[in-house]
């Protein structure tokens, strides 16, 4: 990879990493409702493996940690920060919020809060691509904890039976909510689990890009080379809580969140870059501040200034706003 | 005009918009290598193959989703559940996710899928196979919901239905498969919205859809003989709900007979007696009436069924109360 392609990638991930604190700050000032999932901690995941995808031409799919996944796929981070604030300029124009961005402009379907939907989502995104014919993969992200739907096996299943390219990332970051995986999961290694489906899998470490970057490539190769489905699973961890309400505390100690730390996405790539002399110190620092200042002047601005929906707007995007009466009618009656 | 039964019309449907649009796919527990439980889909998998006509595990709330993930990128599916009873495990997909995708991404993303499937008591198939729940589908937001009466509707409900941009519900009845009907010969389509009066009259209205419609219109021909002159509507689509139709019929008639087969509560017998008090209470001469089943799961017994179950004789006597004769 290209110096430049890995101060990008760096930059990147700081990136994502402020813009959650920054939607953590929203929140705690009541400017962000609802629930709120963030990202931080496992920014390694999502960019590495779509950095090895064709965004805005494979569609992404995922659950309702999916800020990052969105901005990553190409949906405007002005337009996912507006969407938190119930904006009209929003992803999903306001009606979704934080679990729902949506940008199909670029082939992101979305995200969801019923755990384990998007699997057969995305088999059927994967299934229309290969009935097209064109080269196309589904990827869908989600947590071990989906692996506990009956949906995942339900999909690996026909994923597997019907050769979908589908190429499913398991970020395993060992809690669902506050349940650790082996309280309740009977084999702990994911990606063992889809061995009864036929379906070739490989687990990797998830807090170092390289090493997601390069097990990613072998995957998306296989789906986007006709082969069938791929399960990837990479080990991570969430710095927050589930959402903005559950406290760790409860569930894990302290000395185990210190260990994950040490093992940061961002520490780690910026140390190899650093050694390599790709970056300095100063470039870092340089790079937060231009972050920050963008994160600010624009992102949070627009999302501000930006305008709510119209009251008078609430029954839109129901049904087809403007349908054929041809299909729809409705039926005249003689009275 | 040629005479076809129910599910024969269903067929057709499915054959010409496999024909028209490539993007149009069916997938079913069993729609393809033997045709379908009820024939819907005979003979469309040796016409169009094995990827156009998909054979599935049973695993309802996955091939469903399956199904309207396609949607999403642009396919156009027909989505076969053998019994509504089994839809049960697909309304995580069918109002978690499609009813839901267009409005939580602001218009940006569609499911235009279709989903069919047999509602009704069949005969002696007890509780697990006998579910109704039309009223499930119809107080979802971000569905339609239409049941075709004849094989008219059957076949031209499902052609609007598919090409309709909006997740479909299409509810049938195992005991309507071999209804008969003329229907055009030529490619036709039925409105997804808007009741029908099928039968006009003033003296009384009689509500029914799906099979109840049946029993509405037996009612109609004894009251006939009866000398009063019955009004029959066919609901046709549960949702959107044609709330004019309803109220004008009633303003003439001023007495009004509700038949479901399902249960009660929460049903679509409640949601029309509550549109009638709405929409024209002051135009009531009598009392209205819902025929409805009996609050049981559907026992198996021939006898206990039978009386489970409403029919058309239960419409007469309700219809001979509101008229005053009885």
């Amino acid at each position: 990879m290209k110096p430049a392609d890995q101060k990008r990638l760096l930059r990147e991930m700081i990136f994502y990493r402020r813009f959650e604190e920054r939607c953590f700050e929203a929140y705690m000032e009541h400017k962000i409702g609802g629930f709120l999932h963030l990202y931080v901690g496992q920014e390694a995941v999502a960019t590495g493996v779509l950095e090895m995808a064709r965004v805005k031409h494979d569609y992404i799919i995922t659950g309702y940690r999916d800020h990052i996944h969105a901005i990553k796929t190409g949906a405007p981070a002005r337009e996912v920060m507006a969407e938190l604030y119930g904006k009209e300029t929003g992803s999903s124009r306001g009606r979704g919020g934080s679990m729902h961005i949506f940008d199909p402009t670029v082939n992101f379907m979305g995200g969801y809060a019923l755990v384990g939907q998007p699997f057969p989502l995305a088999a059927g995104l994967a299934l229309a691509c290969k009935h097209k014919g064109t080269d196309q993969i589904a990827i869908c992200f989600l947590g071990e904890g989906a692996n506990n739907q009956g949906t995942f096996h339900e999909t690996m299943n026909m994923a597997s039976v019907w050769k979908l390219p589908v190429l499913f990332v398991c970020e395993n970051n060992r809690y669902a909510i506050g349940t650790r995986v082996d309280r309740s999961t009977a084999v702990v290694d994911q990606y063992k689990r889809v061995c009864g489906y036929n379906i070739p899998s490989s687990q990797h470490d998830g807090q170092d890009i390289e090493v997601v970057m390069e097990s990613a490539k072998k995957a998306v190769d296989h789906v986007r080379g006709g082969k069938g489905p791929y399960f990837i699973e990479y080990l991570t961890y969430r710095y927050r809580g589930h959402s903005m309400s559950d406290k760790t505390a409860l569930y894990r100690s302290k000395d185990e969140e210190r260990q994950w730390q040490e093992r940061d996405p961002i520490r780690i790539y910026d140390r190899k870059l650093k050694q390599a002399g790709v970056v300095t110190d100063a470039d870092i620092k340089a790079m937060e501040q231009e972050i920050d200042a963008m994160i600010e002047n624009d992102i949070v601005k627009f999302a501000e200034e930006s305008p709510a929906p119209r009251v008078e707007d609430l029954n839109k995007y129901v049904l087809d706003d403007n349908p054929d009466p041809r299909w729809i009618g409705p039926l005249q009656n003689s009275y | 005009m040629a005479e076809l039964a129910y599910w024969e019309a269903i067929r057709r449907a499915h054959d010409e918009e496999l024909a028209r649009d490539p993007n149009v796919i069916v997938m079913g527990e069993d729609v393809g290598l033997i045709g379908g439980t009820y024939k819907a889909t005979s003979g469309l998998y040796q016409k169009y193959g094995e990827k156009r006509v998909i054979d599935t595990p049973i695993s309802e709330n996955s091939f469903t989703g399956i199904g309207i993930g396609a949607s999403m990128a642009g396919m156009r599916p027909i989505i076969e559940i053998m019994s509504i009873n089994f839809a049960l495990l697909a309304l995580d997909t069918l109002i978690n996710a499609a009813a839901k995708i267009r409005y939580m991404s602001g218009g940006r993303a569609t499911c235009p899928i279709v989903m069919r499937t047999p509602g009704g008591t069949a005969h002696q198939l007890a509780a697990q196979h006998s579910a109704r729940l039309a009223r499930v589908f119809m107080s979802t937001s971000g569905l339609r919901v239409v049941t075709p009466r004849g094989p008219l509707d059957a076949c031209g409900m499902l052609k609007s239905a598919v090409r309709c941009n909006d997740p479909v519900i299409v509810i049938e009845h195992e005991r309507m498969y071999n209804l008969k009907e003329e229907i055009p010969d030529h490619e036709y389509f039925r409105p997804l919205e808007g009741a029908e009066i099928v039968r006009r009259g003033t003296d009384i209205t009689l509500i029914g859809y799906n099979l109840s419609l049946h029993m509405c219109l037996e009612t109609a021909k004894r009251l006939e003989q009866d000398g009063v002159s019955a009004e029959v509507i066919d609901l046709r689509a549960l949702k959107p709900l044609d709330r004019e139709t309803i109220r004008r019929s009633v303003e003439k008639t001023h007495r009004v007979v509700i038949a479901e087969e399902d249960e009660a509560a929460v049903g679509v017998g409640a949601e029309i007696m509550a549109t009638v008090i709405e929409e024209c209470f002051f135009a009531l001469d009598a009392q209205p009436v819902r025929i409805h089943a009996a609050d049981v799961p559907v026992p198996y017994a021939e006898n206990l069924e039978k009386v489970a179950i409403p029919n058309a004789d239960d419409v007469y006597q309700a219809a001979l109360k509101v008229m005053g004769r009885i």
